[in-house]
């Protein structure tokens, strides 16, 4: 499509029109999804509580968070007389932005990926450490005590996950030999292809020496994006909301959709990084007439189940054992699967200690 | 045409919020300046094609160092009347500094207008296709390997270091036994009671 954008406008600006729609046409699906998935993890909550859930606004409730969007939308904003309003503004807009940001490298497709750039996996561990900002900003301009001390959580939270998350992805990294997000899918095809008759296995989990990862990842995910069971940031025995305490309206809506955002995000990576991303489950022709982006989002639907599942499920942490889960198991443990992989890459792959 | 563009605004950013980093009242502004600074830098170096610098500038500087920084700064209880009531002593020494530095870039103008140094042959030539973590990759890990293992091992040594200088094993405390707890289970933890009316349970 860009091409024939630029055929109309110009090389220059057909370039910057193409690809300010296929922002929209990413960003504007996503808003929707973020707003369905909320009203999917509320039904799932609620049926595992043996509850009933949104059931009032729209058939089968389905308008629910559109109710709710609106209903945030008309609200005031209050901005506490104490704040620092400058900065209280921006942290929701931050939280929002950087969600929405990460998913420019998502291969949805082959081929079909915004910014194809080659170090895509790179690019999303920048954007993710940049989300911390959000948190810390809105904590500390609320000028509140509560959102402060949520604040400190989230911040040493995040960051003690994305040390076993990278590690996780160097291991991913490894095994593909490239950052490219499309490169690392491709890699994932056919595994046991010889032993099944030609019928392989599409996805990382398959291979034993990423499958621990995966489970590592799946749960450092958990705990980057503050989901239970490690939303010690929105205690509300203890810090009556944690950091968007002070915030109402749409700064707190902003916060609501980028939090959401992120947890999509973090089931597609795992749909991406260990189950194949856009390939079908079996290397197996019939499979590939189905859209890759239809597998992917099965996946992702999946993935959000599973986040959905714990959160039902699963008592809190104390911070005490997600801190110790942080740096003293899944840090060793990743680590140890660095070197585990590519000692077996250096003696398979690159022809062994010479 | 966008790269001009791109390159100009985020050139003017990183001035400007590395001016705003010295003139914020607050220093928690000033930090928050300063990762402005980091990622705008960041996008410079995209636009140099240098995209795994830039990449690892935003998640080492600003993803971690900045993060400690905001730390340390948020918690301090700061005195905005005691912090300006040393300006007068700190002037010289800072005026100093700032006299040395404003002499260094007459002198790093003044060379650079009268000519560039001849830089000769890069050391290791790559083909201009190869991407760039691969080019880091294959002159970090054959030419330099000594070199970055050298670098390694000092900030190890540097690691263990602060850690050994912090640490202080505190005695009197009762730390949980993690895997006592994890061992734990219902039976030896839980007593059913046929509990007689009017009597206490004797534990």
């Amino acid at each position: 499509m860009t091409s024939w954008v630029q055929s109309y406008l110009g090389l220059g600006f057909g370039w910057f029109v193409a690809h300010l729609v296929y922002i929209l046409l990413i960003a504007l699906p996503l808003m929707l999804a973020v707003a369905m998935i909320i009203y999917a993890d509320r039904k799932i909550w609620a049926a595992m509580a043996l509850r009933r859930g949104p059931n009032v606004v729209g058939p089968l409730g389905l308008l629910q968070s559109f109710a709710d969007g609106l209903k945030v939308f008309l609200q005031e904003t209050i901005i506490p007389s104490a704040a620092n309003k400058g900065l209280f503004l921006l942290a929701p807009i931050i939280t929002f932005t950087v969600a929405l940001m990460a998913w420019a490298v998502i291969p949805f497709d082959a081929g079909l990926v915004l910014a194809d750039i080659n170090v895509g996996l790179l690019y999303i561990l920048a954007i993710s450490s940049i989300g911390v900002y959000g948190v810390i900003i809105s904590g500390w301009a609320s000028n509140s005590k509560y959102p402060f001390f949520s604040a400190m959580r989230a911040s040493a939270q995040m960051i003690s996950y994305e040390v076993s998350i990278g590690f996780v992805l160097v291991c991913v990294v490894l095994w593909a030999g490239s950052f490219n997000l499309t490169a690392i899918v491709m890699t994932q095809k056919g595994y046991y292809a010889g032993w099944l008759g030609g019928f392989g296995l599409n996805g990382n989990v398959f291979n034993p020496l990423l499958f621990p990862m995966s489970i590592v990842f799946l749960i450092s995910a958990m705990a980057e994006t503050a989901r239970a069971p490690f939303d010690l940031t929105e205690a509300e025995s203890e810090l009556v909301a944690g950091y968007q305490t002070e915030y109402s309206s749409m700064s707190f809506a902003l916060f609501w959709l980028g939090e959401y955002a992120n947890v999509l995000l973090m089931c597609t990576l795992n749909a991406l990084l260990f189950w194949g991303g856009y390939l079908p489950p079996v290397d197996f022709w019939l499979l590939y007439y189905v859209p890759g982006i239809v597998w992917l989002f099965i996946k992702i639907l999946i993935f959000f189940f599973v986040f959905s599942w714990v959160k039902a499920t699963v008592p809190r942490y104390r911070y005490d054992q997600l801190m110790r889960l942080g740096w003293k198991i899944f840090l060793p443990l990743s680590l140890f699967f660095v070197f585990l992989v590519s000692g077996f890459l250096m003696l398979t792959r690159y022809g062994g200690v010479s | 045409m966008i790269q001009v563009l791109a390159f100009y605004l985020f050139a003017t950013i990183v001035v400007a919020s590395g001016a705003m980093v010295i003139f914020a009242r607050n220093p928690v502004h000033s930090v928050l300046w300063l990762i402005l600074a980091f990622f705008n830098a960041a996008g410079l170096m995209v636009l140099l094609s240098a995209e795994f610098v830039a990449m690892l500038l935003v998640i080492v500087y600003v993803g971690a160092v900045a993060v400690l920084f905001l730390f340390v700064v948020m918690m301090l209880d700061i005195d905005f009347a005691q912090l300006r009531a040393g300006f007068v002593s700190y002037f010289p020494l800072g005026g100093a500094i700032a006299v040395v530095l404003l002499v260094e870039l007459v002198l790093g103008v003044g060379a650079w207008k009268a000519g560039a140094i001849n830089l000769g042959q890069r050391a290791a030539r790559l083909p201009d296709a190869t991407p760039n973590i691969e080019a880091i990759g294959q002159l970090l890990y054959t030419r330099y390997i000594f070199l970055f293992e050298a670098a390694g091992l000092i900030l190890l040594v540097a690691m263990i270091g602060a850690i050994v200088l912090t640490h202080r094993a505190r005695g009197g405390t009762r730390p949980q036994n993690i895997d006592r707890q994890n061992r734990r289970r219902p039976d030896e933890a839980v007593r059913n009671i046929d509990q007689p009316v009017g009597q206490g349970v004797e534990l």
